[in-house]
C-alpha cells in the first residue's frame, strides 16, 4: 500500500485493479492549502494515459507484478506459448503481443510482464531476424536506403524496407518500432 | 538557458568578490555559480531595501516551542521542540514590543514540502508594520520587487521560460472570487468547499493566470483566512492577498489579525481539525497570545519565498537548479 507521499516517476500502481505506471509527477501546494500529488498515469495493459490529483490521506495499492523469462515454444490458435527453464508454461493472447507476434522466432528469449498471473506485456530483444516472403523485385545496384517499397514477412506482417531488398532476404527488424533496420543476407 | 544568460548580464562591482583558492573545477555544484552569484545579489538588494526605509533586520529563534497552529502545514520535530516553519509569532511579538518596521531573512522548514517550486527547508523574507494594511505592503512588495529585479538583472523584466513578463508598473489584482468564477467556475466566497477550492486553485486557477505581469489574489475566504483580519466592508472575505509571477506563488501577505480572542479562537479550531486528521497539534503560543492580549497596534506583515524568486529571476523552472545542495 503507498501513500500519496510515496508517489514519485516511475512508481508502479494499481488503481481499480488495473496496473498504471506514473509516467509524471508533481508536488504542488497552494499556499497555506493542503498538499497535492499530481500525476500523468500510463494504463499498463492499453498503454492509454489519464491523469489524477491526489491527497495526503489518499492511499494506492501496489500490482503484484512480476517479470518472467521465458523462451517461445509455439502457437496454438490465437494464443502463444511460452516456456520458462523449469519448462513451466504460460499462454498470452495475441492482443496482448499487438505486433510483436509477427517478430516472434522459435526458441526466442523475451520478458513478460505478469500482474495477478496474466501476461500483460512481452519485450522481445531489440532486433529479430525475419525473411522476406513476399516483394516486388529488388533493383540491382540501388543501394539507397532511403526509398522504400513495401513488403511482407512471414505471418503477413507489412513492412517498408530499401529498394534492394528481394524476397528470400533475411533483414533485422527494431521491435521497439517495428521498423526495418538492416540486411542480414540475401537470399 | 536563462543561468547561462546571466553569465552576460552586467554584475553590479560589489558582487564580485574572488574566493582566495577557489579553482573551477568538475564538482557537480560548479554549476550553480550562477546562480549564486545571482541569488547574493539578490540577498543583498533586499537588505538594501529594507535598511533604506528604517526596517530593523532581526533574527528569531528557529528552534521553538509552539509552531503557528495552520491546518496544513507541519513542522519537523527537533528533539523536545520543533523547527520553525516560519518565523511570524515571534516577529509579532517584537511588533507588540514596540518595533514598528522589522524584516526577517532566514530559513524556516516544512514537513513532507517537497516538489519543482518546494524544499523542505526554504529561505523566508517575512516583513512586519504596524499601522499599515496589506494594501501598504503591497505598495511596498512592488517597489522592492521593481528595486530587487534592478539590482538583480539590470533591468524590471523577464522572459521566463518563453513568457515575457513586465514586472513594472502594471499589477493585475484579481479577487479570489473573481479568480475561481472565472477560471474554476465557481464562487468560494459564497459557498466554500475545502476540498475543492485547494484542487482547483492549483490545477485551474494558479495555471490559467494571466503571465504578461505580476497577479494578485486578493480577499480569501475567511475559511482560508490563516491569520488575517476579516475586511471590515466585507466580513466573509479575509485581508490576505498572495503574488504570482509567471504563475509561480511567491509570497502571502496579511492584515494582521490582532484581536486575542478570535486568535485563540481560531487556534483551537485549528487544533482541533488537526487532531481530527491525526496531524500532530502544536501547543498555543501562550507568549504570542499574551503579546495580543498586551495590545498590537493595527498591523500588517508578509512572506516571501526567496528561493522562488531566485528561481524566477534566474529563469529556470525547478529548485533543483537554485539549490546546490538538494539530495534528489
Amino acid at each position: 500500500m503507498y501513500s500519496a507521499s510515496d508517489l514519485r516517476k516511475g512508481l508502479r500502481v494499481e488503481i481499480d485493479g488495473v496496473p498504471f505506471v506514473i509516467t509524471d509527477f508533481n508536488f504542488v501546494k497552494p499556499g497555506k492549502g493542503a498538499s497535492i500529488y499530481n500525476c500523468r498515469l500510463k494504463n499498463m495493459i492499453t498503454g492509454a494515459t489519464l491523469t489524477r490529483s491526489y491527497r495526503s490521506n489518499d492511499t494506492l495499492n501496489e500490482p503484484k507484478l512480476e517479470e518472467r523469462t521465458m523462451r517461445y515454444s509455439y502457437k496454438d490458435g490465437d494464443e502463444y506459448v511460452f516456456l520458462d527453464k523449469n519448462f513451466e508454461q504460460l499462454t498470452v493472447r495475441a492482443e496482448v503481443l499487438g505486433d510483436n507476434r509477427f517478430f516472434l522466432v522459435e526458441e526466442i528469449e523475451v520478458t513478460i510482464l505478469v500482474h495477478n498471473d496474466a501476461p500483460i506485456g512481452v519485450e522481445l530483444p531489440t532486433f529479430v531476424e525475419k525473411t522476406i516472403v513476399e516483394t516486388e523485385p529488388g533493383a540491382r545496384g540501388n543501394t539507397a536506403t532511403n526509398v522504400l517499397k513495401p513488403a511482407k514477412i512471414e505471418g503477413g506482417y507489412a513492412i517498408e524496407v530499401p529498394l534492394f531488398i528481394n524476397q528470400g532476404d533475411v533483414i533485422r527488424i527494431d521491435t521497439r518500432t517495428g521498423g526495418y533496420s538492416d540486411r542480414v543476407r540475401t537470399a | 538557458m536563462g543561468v547561462e544568460n546571466l553569465l552576460r548580464t552586467p554584475i553590479p562591482p560589489h558582487a564580485h568578490t574572488p574566493i582566495r583558492g577557489f579553482v573551477s573545477g568538475s564538482s557537480p555544484l560548479s554549476r550553480f555559480k550562477p546562480v549564486l552569484a545571482l541569488r547574493s545579489r539578490i540577498l543583498r538588494a533586499i537588505r538594501d531595501f529594507f535598511d533604506a526605509r528604517g526596517f530593523l533586520e532581526v533574527e528569531t529563534p528557529i528552534r521553538i516551542a509552539a509552531p503557528a497552529l495552520e491546518l496544513h502545514i507541519d513542522a519537523m520535530p527537533s528533539g523536545d521542540a520543533w523547527l520553525r516553519t516560519s518565523p511570524e509569532l515571534h516577529m509579532k511579538r517584537l511588533l507588540a514590543a514596540g518595533c514598528e518596521r522589522l524584516y526577517q531573512l532566514g530559513p524556516c522548514f516544512r514537513q513532507g514540502e517537497r516538489g519543482q517550486r518546494h524544499h523542505p527547508e526554504f529561505t523566508l523574507l517575512e516583513w512586519y508594520r504596524t499601522n499599515a494594511d496589506y494594501r501598504d505592503i503591497l505598495a511596498e512588495t512592488k517597489a522592492l520587487i521593481a528595486a530587487v529585479a534592478e539590482a538583480a538583472l539590470g533591468r524590471t523584466w523577464l522572459d521566463y521560460r518563453r513568457t515575457h513578463i513586465e514586472l513594472m508598473p502594471v499589477w493585475e489584482t484579481l479577487t479570489v472570487a473573481e479568480a475561481f468564477k472565472t477560471f474554476a467556475g465557481w464562487n468560494p466566497v459564497e459557498h466554500f468547499d475545502a476540498e475543492r477550492f485547494d484542487l482547483d486553485m492549483v490545477n485551474k486557477v494558479e495555471p490559467n493566470l494571466p503571465a504578461a505581469c505580476p497577479v494578485v489574489l486578493m480577499d480569501y475566504p475567511t475559511d482560508v483566512a490563516a491569520l488575517a483580519r476579516r475586511k471590515p466592508e466585507d466580513p466573509r472575505v479575509a485581508e490576505r492577498w498572495e503574488l504570482y509571477i509567471a504563475g509561480i506563488e511567491i509570497a502571502n501577505a496579511f492584515s494582521e489579525l490582532t484581536d486575542p480572542a478570535e486568535q485563540r479562537t481560531r487556534f483551537a479550531a485549528c487544533a482541533a481539525e488537526r487532531r481530527a486528521l491525526g496531524k500532530p497539534v502544536y501547543p498555543l503560543d501562550e507568549n504570542f497570545l499574551a503579546a495580543l492580549e498586551s495590545g498590537l497596534p493595527p498591523a500588517a506583515g508578509i512572506a516571501l519565498g526567496v528561493d522562488r524568486l531566485v528561481m524566477l529571476l534566474a529563469g529556470v523552472a525547478s529548485l533543483d537548479d537554485v539549490l546546490p545542495f538538494r539530495d534528489p
